[in-house]
């Protein structure tokens, strides 16, 4: 169900969207600094720092208009999260590049999926436009990403296995 | 579905955040949890100076550490005394208690059913993992008793406590259960308890991803409850009692009227308190 219905409310939704996915990538680079997977700390840090361009360009897009922030539940999400945040319970400390890189598309994909049924839920010929056009936004960044994964080989079954077991703290 | 409700707090999200790095698995359902009460509090506009964030010892009990409020990061399984102490000295403080199922329904067992009795107002959220994530995954209170691990072969045979129900029993306020999977969920249950007078209660499922992998499917498994929460204890008896343990939502919102110190003013100066000291 999609109840979206002025573009004030579109522009918030899309500057949560990437305001949250900067806040859950930095996460996930320190998850994997103190988790020493230096590679992966650097690939979450440099996908932060390119939601954080889209930040910008939503607050260019809402120009003098002051973007409205909602109640965290409000938001008219078809996901427990906002879209373009990898949900929690899905990083693990031995992720490699091909595994951040498909939870990232996927993020894409959601996000396109979004601006998509907003755009096609609408009525309104200018919110239509605007949501079209972030949905097609969103598919280019997936198609983007996937040419980056595809450098990468799929890993081999089994490779969250760790022979070391976890070690006790306190 | 009416109009979205539209905020104007100062605060965000990341002003409750610490510079200290959670050490928590990746995939820990306590990253949620987490979230949730940023947002919680960012939607509430408490300035973190507001805030006192408790806790006892547990990979969930090192919350405090990763938040800018104030924060205690005390004693296993008794938290809840400190917090106690603590709300009663300095009222106008907003008293939160974190922890485990571990931490808050075995050694701090007795601490949760008095906490719940006294019902003075703060808010206590356990991060319940069904496990002792910190020491490497022996079984909790809340563990199931066909649960088979190294530790228990073949499962303790054990019923499961039901932090519900005793809470309840003993007299929480307000109980509510959600899910780390869903923040935004959790933090409108952590507002609603925040705000609601008395002690508070609120249950939230999160996954151990180390020792309970199989908690991963959660996701697929909680529900939320068609209803409003209950305003009677026997209404939410009946509800607590014989649940599934997976149902999310606000259940129960009592009407008892929290517990305030009475303070009288101080009769002797401190030189004679001093004096008094002195054998
Ligand atoms: C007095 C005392 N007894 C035992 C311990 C060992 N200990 C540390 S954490 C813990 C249980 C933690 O489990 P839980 O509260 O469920 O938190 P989790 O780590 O799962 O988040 C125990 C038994 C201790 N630190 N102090």
């Amino acid at each position: 169900m999609n109840t979206i219905t002025t573009l004030e409310e579109l522009l918030a939704h899309a500057h949560a969207l990437e305001s949250e996915a900067v806040e859950r990538y930095e996460e996930m680079a320190e998850q994997m600094e103190v988790h020493n997977n230096p590679e992966l700390a650097e690939l979450f840090h440099k996908m932060a720092a390119v939601e954080r361009k889209h930040v910008d360009k939503v607050e260019h897009l809402a120009g003098d208009n002051p973007l409205l922030r909602l109640a965290p539940w409000e938001y008219r999400w078809q996901t427990q999260e906002a879209p373009e945040s990898v949900p929690v319970g899905h990083s693990h400390y031995r992720l490699t590049p091909y595994h951040a890189l498909s939870l990232m598309i996927a993020c894409e994909e959601r996000a396109q999926a979004f601006f998509a049924e907003v755009a096609r839920a609408t009525p309104d010929s200018t919110l239509r436009t605007m949501a079209a056009q972030m949905a097609e936004e969103e598919t280019h960044h997936a198609e983007l990403l996937r040419q980056w994964r595809s450098r990468y080989p799929e890993p081999e079954p089994g490779w969250e296995v760790d022979l070391d077991e976890p070690v006790s703290q306190e | 579905m009416g109009k979205p409700e539209v905020i104007t707090p100062k605060h965000t999200a990341k002003d409750y955040k610490s510079a200290v790095k959670p050490v928590w698995c990746p995939g820990c359902g306590h990253f949620g949890v987490q979230s949730a009460l940023f947002r919680a509090l960012a939607y509430l506009d408490l300035p973190p100076q507001q805030v006192a964030v408790i806790s006892g010892i547990g990979c969930s009990s090192r919350l405090p550490n990763y938040t800018a409020c104030y924060g205690f990061h005390g004693v296993h399984g008794r938290a809840l005394a400190v917090a106690t102490g603590l709300k009663l000295a300095r009222p106008e403080l907003t008293v939160l208690t974190v922890g485990g199922d571990g931490d808050g329904f075995s050694i701090g067992g007795n601490h949760f059913l008095h906490a719940c009795r006294r019902n003075v107002d703060m808010t206590y959220i356990v991060m319940d993992n069904e496990v002792y994530g910190m020491t490497k995954g022996q079984p909790s209170p809340t563990t199931p008793p066909d649960w088979d691990s190294k530790i228990a072969p073949g499962g303790t045979g054990i019923n499961p406590f039901l932090p519900l129900a005793v809470a309840l029993a003993s007299g929480a306020n307000f109980i509510a259960r959600g899910y780390a999977g869903d923040p935004n969920d959790v933090a409108r249950m952590l507002v609603e308890a925040i705000r609601h007078p008395g002690f508070s209660f609120v249950q939230v499922l999160s996954q151990c991803i180390t020792y309970r992998p199989e908690e991963k499917e959660w996701k697929h498994s909680v529900h939320a409850s068609p209803e409003e929460p209950a305003t009677t204890m026997v209404a939410a008896a009946q509800r607590l009692v014989g649940e599934d343990s997976l149902t999310t939502g606000v259940l129960y919102k009592g009407e008892r009227l929290s517990y305030t110190a009475h303070i009288h003013p101080v009769q002797r100066s401190l030189a004679e308190i001093e004096e008094s000291f002195v054998l």
